[in-house]
């Protein structure tokens, strides 16, 4: 096996953090040698990921292990019982398919940032910061323990909230920083109470071996509890409905390139979200409901995302409101897709591989897993060309901007493109994923289809409200002379642009290759992903 | 000493007090500390997890043969959950300093500009 493969799930922690305490020194050396240094280790990050996923995804598709600081994993007791005890990496297909996610989003952000920081002074801390946000959301993405888990989710919000409030010189972001800060810490604190009772409850922090215990032993009252307490605090840094607030303040007042990494960050959570429930509570009489769960948080927060995105007038606000409102669809075909699958495994019966492949709980979790990939594209791109767009016309109020069109060619052409994915229009990709749901919806509930459907809608009425706020009509204010933006910023948006469409034509080829084995990893990996720890499943 | 559950109520008070400093009052530094008081229930509980009475610190050298040691894990996990705890509490305090010197006020009643 490649070595460096094996171990990529490090490096891909270990690299990035290195670059975040590296670069204020670099940045030292002048503009030139930072940039250069922080592009270096981007692009390794971002080669890291491509090679653990292509290296999982052309393999067997069983979970791998990285142990942290020891040879085997286990020690065993003087009684003879082997009990997991090192702190381990665990990459299975979900994990690889988020790592690409994350370097996409990254890779674009940080390319775009270069540009951004070369019109103002400083910036090495904003690099660090990005940096260290990278590798917290990596770590949540790999970790296979509990606790380690909550110290990358930890990092992720530190370096988060250091972003949105990084401009201390404007007003909001300061505001949005403080709220932001205090809503991830005390979700950060749930999952910290959620830690503590399980390990109380199992004596082990290690989550393969917790959902054995869960598994033998059946859920408990204080597993209940812990499993309450991470769906909320997991919900509420993914930024799902009655907890939301944050969501528009974090993504409307950081740096645009940010917004874009957030969304990021966002989906490592609904990514831990997906993984409690179906890893460490993926067995027991109460997964219907938490499906269920899953479907009101989601259809809320669809509705909520996007009639709020209708009244905005602030474009960086509104295309926030619309990344609120993609997290709801992800939501949606997961929790449709847990809601079948806990009518299939009634009686405990393992999910056999064939019987499932067409079933449309199935389908429905590709649907929103191709989604979070898709929106990561899509919204990503949508909040990069708000950077051009601001940029351009020095103000985010859609009433005061307008005619951008006439000098901006290609970042319209961006923005239309990443509108038009968002709202899931072919041939862009966003309709190749909500295609999978509204299908395999429906088949739950007509009325979960119609209500994706029609926000849907919404939301394409939502952004042509902005295409014609920024970029139609005559030349107002600084649109007189405004410039197109400079190549640095347009080479990411075209990086996004050409996913966004290439997902959107071979929707088929990228469902098989990455999305599927990403699926199973949730729908019926729980069983190896114990196995590949503790031994024989 | 056996101390029975009273550390757990204690611990279940902190948070609850923290959260009620956290939705009711209107002061951001008194927001900090709610959220200070939580994180401390939560500390409070993850070492009373591996507590057991009239237990030894858990190191082989300073323990006599036989005698009986706390579960030295909570201890670690606490300590990190300490650490994390400073920093979020600095850059939270950071933030009320910027807030007040840009709105010259830490009421939260009057630092709306991001609604709706």
């Amino acid at each position: 096996m490649n070595t460096l493969a094996t171990h990529a799930p490090v490096l891909l922690i270990a690299v990035p953090l290195l670059g975040a305490f590296a670069t204020p020194l670099v940045g030292k050396l002048g503009r030139g040698a930072r940039d250069l240094f922080v592009g270096l280790i981007v692009a390794l990050t971002a080669a890291l990921a491509g090679l653990l996923a292509a290296d999982f995804f052309a393999g067997s598709g069983v979970p791998s292990i990285y142990v942290l600081g020891g040879q085997g994993l286990s020690i065993p007791l003087p009684s003879g019982m082997t009990v997991p005890i090192r702190i381990l990496f665990e990459v299975d297909g979900m994990s690889a398919f988020m790592t690409l996610i994350t370097a996409l989003v990254t890779l674009a952000g940080a390319y775009f940032s270069f540009s951004y920081w070369r019109e103002r002074s400083g910036g090495s801390m904003y690099f660090s910061l990005l940096l260290l946000l990278t590798a917290g959301i990596f770590g949540m993405e790999l970790t296979g323990d509990m606790f380690n888990f909550f110290v990358f989710l930890e990092i992720t919000s530190i370096a988060a909230c250091g972003l949105i409030g990084f401009r201390v010189w404007l007003k909001k972001s300061q505001e949005a920083g403080f709220k932001v800060m205090t809503l991830y810490t005390l979700s950060g604190l749930f999952v910290l109470l959620a830690v503590a009772l399980l390990y109380g409850q199992h004596g082990a922090l290690n989550m393969a071996f917790i959902a054995s215990q869960i598994g033998t032993l059946g859920v408990t009252v204080v597993d209940k509890i812990a499993l309450g307490l991470l769906l909320t605090g997991l919900a509420m840094k993914a930024g799902a409905v009655p907890m939301h607030m944050w969501a528009p303040d974090a993504y409307g007042e950081a740096p645009a390139p940010t917004s874009a990494i957030l969304v990021a960050n966002s989906q490592a959570s609904l990514y831990a979200v997906f993984r409690v429930l179906f890893t460490l509570f993926g067995i027991g009489a109460s997964i219907a409901t938490n499906g269920w769960i899953l479907i009101v948080l989601a259809v809320l927060t669809i509705f909520v995302g996007v009639t709020m995105a209708l009244v905005q007038n602030d474009l960086k606000r509104l295309i926030a409101y619309g990344a609120v409102s993609q997290i709801g669809y992800m939501l949606l075909g997961v929790g449709v897709g847990l809601v079948r699958r806990a009518s299939l495994v009634v009686g405990g019966a393992a999910l056999a591989d064939k019987a499932t492949a067409l079933d449309y709980g199935f389908v429905a979790m590709q649907g929103g897993i191709f989604h979070m990939l898709n929106d990561a594209a899509c919204i990503g791109l949508l909040f990069l060309t708000s950077g051009a767009v601001i940029r351009a016309s020095g103000t985010r109020d859609l009433n005061k901007m307008g005619g951008l069109a006439h000098r901006m060619k290609w970042t319209t052409v961006f923005f239309i493109i990443g509108a038009f994915a968002l709202a899931g229009i072919p041939p862009f990709n966003g309709f190749a994923s909500k295609f999978l749901i509204y299908e395999a919806s429906f088949k739950l509930s007509p009325f979960l289809s119609v209500i994706a459907i029609l926000s849907s809608i919404m939301l394409l009425a939502v952004f042509v409200k902005a295409f014609q706020g920024a970029f139609l009509g005559p030349k107002v204010g600084l649109a007189v002379d405004a410039e197109e933006a400079p190549l640095g910023m347009l080479v990411p948006m075209a990086v996004l642009a050409l996913v966004v469409i290439a997902f959107g034509l071979f929707p088929g080829f990228f469902v098989d290759t990455i999305v599927t084995p990403a699926a199973k990893a949730l729908w019926y990996g729980r069983d190896a992903y114990i196995g590949a720890v503790l031994g024989g499943g | 000493m056996n101390v029975g559950n009273f550390p757990f109520v204690i611990a279940a008070l902190l948070v609850v007090f923290g959260l009620y400093a956290l939705l009711f009052k209107r002061n951001l530094i008194k927001m900090v500390i709610g959220v200070s008081l939580v994180e401390t229930g939560v500390n409070l509980f993850l070492v009373m997890l591996g507590y057991r009475s009239d237990g030894a610190a858990p190191i082989y050298t300073y323990a006599n043969a036989g005698e009986r040691m706390v579960l030295p894990t909570p201890q670690a996990l606490t300590l990190t959950s300490i650490v994390i705890g400073l920093a979020t509490t600095a850059l939270l305090l950071s933030f009320a300093v910027f807030v007040h010197g840009h709105y010259g006020t830490l009421d939260v009643r009057k630092i709306k500009e991001l609604r709706g």
